[in-house]
């Protein structure tokens, strides 16, 4: 029995599709077996909401009287530099960017950063205004040399959020084998295995879902951040052909995704600045894929659970910096993780997460609500990302 | 027999004075210190948690008035900005107590005031800046 996309929308036109989110399928599963639920069912939800640093912003900024050429000369917004190796207008600001004055690891570790290109991001997508700065050196056609005002989104002719890497199909468990406190993009890990960070929803995650990408790709329209997006193509570090188990999921980070959504539709319940302590800034996006049951193989993959995905645990004092000793001190599974402990040799190690399953729970039954109300339909990829055999890799 | 956990102030002029001793032997009051610190301008801050007898506790509260300590509650020191959480977790490693807990049905991350020793251990890791303390605590 198999359905098609073009069927389901047509249950959601109708208000009979059958939604539920990747966590509540998993019972669902286990009562009725695959053929059943393959049957009953026709959407499943994932979510995910998590610091992800390859995110930013492209914005086209209204020109002033005088017209100026931002492009080949500077911008910054909020003193935040921007990117403006573009046309005219276009600019583009990433959520790690600092402002020049900021002290980074300089003064006293750990840094503190404070603000930055995330949040320019959360201060626009707040309705705030920020202050543009703009240098140019002038043309006959773009003759302003300089400008300096207050934008808000209704001064822009666009501003989409587009990111070239998101929603890493499984992530590194972060340790500490050092005598230090070391404080690393996967948080502050103390000495000594004294904690383990991971990031990612497990069981309602995206890619772990979907794990040989037979629905999501190039074309597969998304929950992003509030917004409507699109997967435009894989992300960067896309690695397929990572080792994968027995349910094909992948044992380390593997696939990822790049992703474009309107920032005007996005709001601040679902993307958020957060500033890492002694490393930097980046942004928390929430992100809802939708699968749909188009037959019992998807059925299976979509209600995997926490028990049967792995992580593996690695070292960010010695093996992650510098690749030394070895590369993999472990290896737990995601409800070993949730537990709050996992064992380290021979140790207890207390957990915490960057990637918040509240939050991805929340992604997951909204995005669930929007296709039950007919406010979301599904879309047939035109592309598919490169799978597990097709020799894309990454040297990260 | 009474519990209370608060926030001492001392003033630059009694900062020499042995405060805590007259409490524990005058007032019979059990001061287990959780925090204490000097400032370069002389002002004193202890956090500690008395305990005893209800008398013993109020009558040595008093005594630290008379001698011009400022008593705060600990809750209004330390604050768990829930619009800021995203409850992702990532100070429940790091909080010495268990002040800040996750609720592993639900998954939503809490704060318990009654527990928090102010270590600050959550300041630092907190990526949502969603915990606030008094500026002067730093």
């Amino acid at each position: 029995m198999t359905k098609t996309i073009e069927e389901i929308n047509a249950k959601i036109r109708s208000g009979t599709a059958v939604v539920l989110t990747a966590e509540e399928i998993i019972d669902v599963v286990q009562e009725k077996g695959s053929k059943k639920t393959a049957r009953e069912v026709d959407v499943v939800t994932t979510g995910t909401f998590a610091p992800m640093c390859s995110s930013g912003a492209f914005f086209n900024i209204k020109q002033p009287k005088d017209k100026m050429k931002l492009g080949g000369g500077f911008a910054t917004l909020n003193d935040v530099p921007a990117y403006a190796g573009l046309a005219a207008a276009d600019i583009y600001i990433g959520a790690t960017a600092l402002p020049d004055g900021d002290p980074r690891n300089s003064n006293s570790r750990p840094g503190k950063f404070r603000y930055g290109g995330a949040h320019v991001i959360e201060d626009l997508v707040a309705g705030k205004k920020v202050t543009l700065k703009g240098g140019a050196y002038g043309t006959d056609c773009y003759p302003r040399k300089s400008r300096e005002q207050l934008i808000g989104l209704d001064d822009m002719n666009d501003a989409f959020m587009f990111n070239p890497r998101n929603c890493y199909q499984n992530y590194n468990v972060a340790v500490n084998l050092s005598d230090k406190p070391i404080y690393t993009y996967m948080g502050k890990l103390k000495p000594k295995l004294g904690n383990a960070y991971y990031c990612s929803a497990g069981q309602l995650s995206p890619l772990f879902n979907d794990p040989h990408y037979r629905t999501i790709g190039i074309g597969t329209r998304i929950f992003f951040c509030g917004a409507e997006g699109y997967v435009v193509w894989p992300g960067t570090q896309h690695n397929p052909g990572a080792a994968r188990m027995e349910n094909d999921t992948p044992l380390t980070p593997a696939g990822t995704i790049a992703l474009i959504g309107d920032l005007r539709n996005m709001s601040l319940k679902w993307l958020r600045a957060v500033s890492f302590a002694g490393y930097g800034l980046t942004l928390s996006v929430a992100i809802g894929v939708p699968i749909p049951i188009l037959d019992e193989e998807i059925v299976r993959s979509v209600s995997v659970t926490d028990n049967e995905l792995k992580a593996p645990v690695v070292d960010y004092s010695e093996f992650y910096p510098r690749g030394e000793g070895a590369a993999k001190i472990g290896e737990v599974t995601y409800e070993e993780l949730k537990s709050g402990s996992i064992r380290i040799k021979d140790q207890d190690v207390p957990t915490g997460s960057f990637s918040s399953y509240a939050k991805a729970r929340e992604v997951a039954q909204h995005l669930k609500q929007l296709i039950q109300n007919g406010d979301f339909y599904l879309t047939q990829w035109q592309a598919p990302l490169p799978g597990a055999n097709t020799g894309k890799e990454a040297t990260i | 027999m009474k519990q209370t956990k608060v926030v001492l102030n001392f003033p630059e002029n009694i900062v020499e004075d042995p405060v805590t001793y007259h409490l524990i032997v005058d007032y019979g009051v059990q001061v287990n210190i959780l925090r204490a610190s000097i400032d370069p301008g002389k002002q004193g801050m202890m956090v500690v948690e008395l305990s005893g007898e209800e008398s013993q506790v109020s009558h040595g509260l008093n005594y630290l008035e008379q001698v011009g300590v400022q008593v705060e509650s600990l809750a209004e020191e330390i604050r768990h900005l829930e619009d800021r959480c995203a409850s992702c977790t990532s100070c429940i490693p790091h909080c010495p107590t268990q002040a800040l807990e996750v609720d592993r049905e639900s998954w939503y991350v809490s704060f318990e005031p009654d527990k928090c020793i102010l270590c600050l251990s959550c300041l630092e890791v907190c990526i949502y800046s969603a915990i606030s303390v008094k500026e002067r605590l730093y």
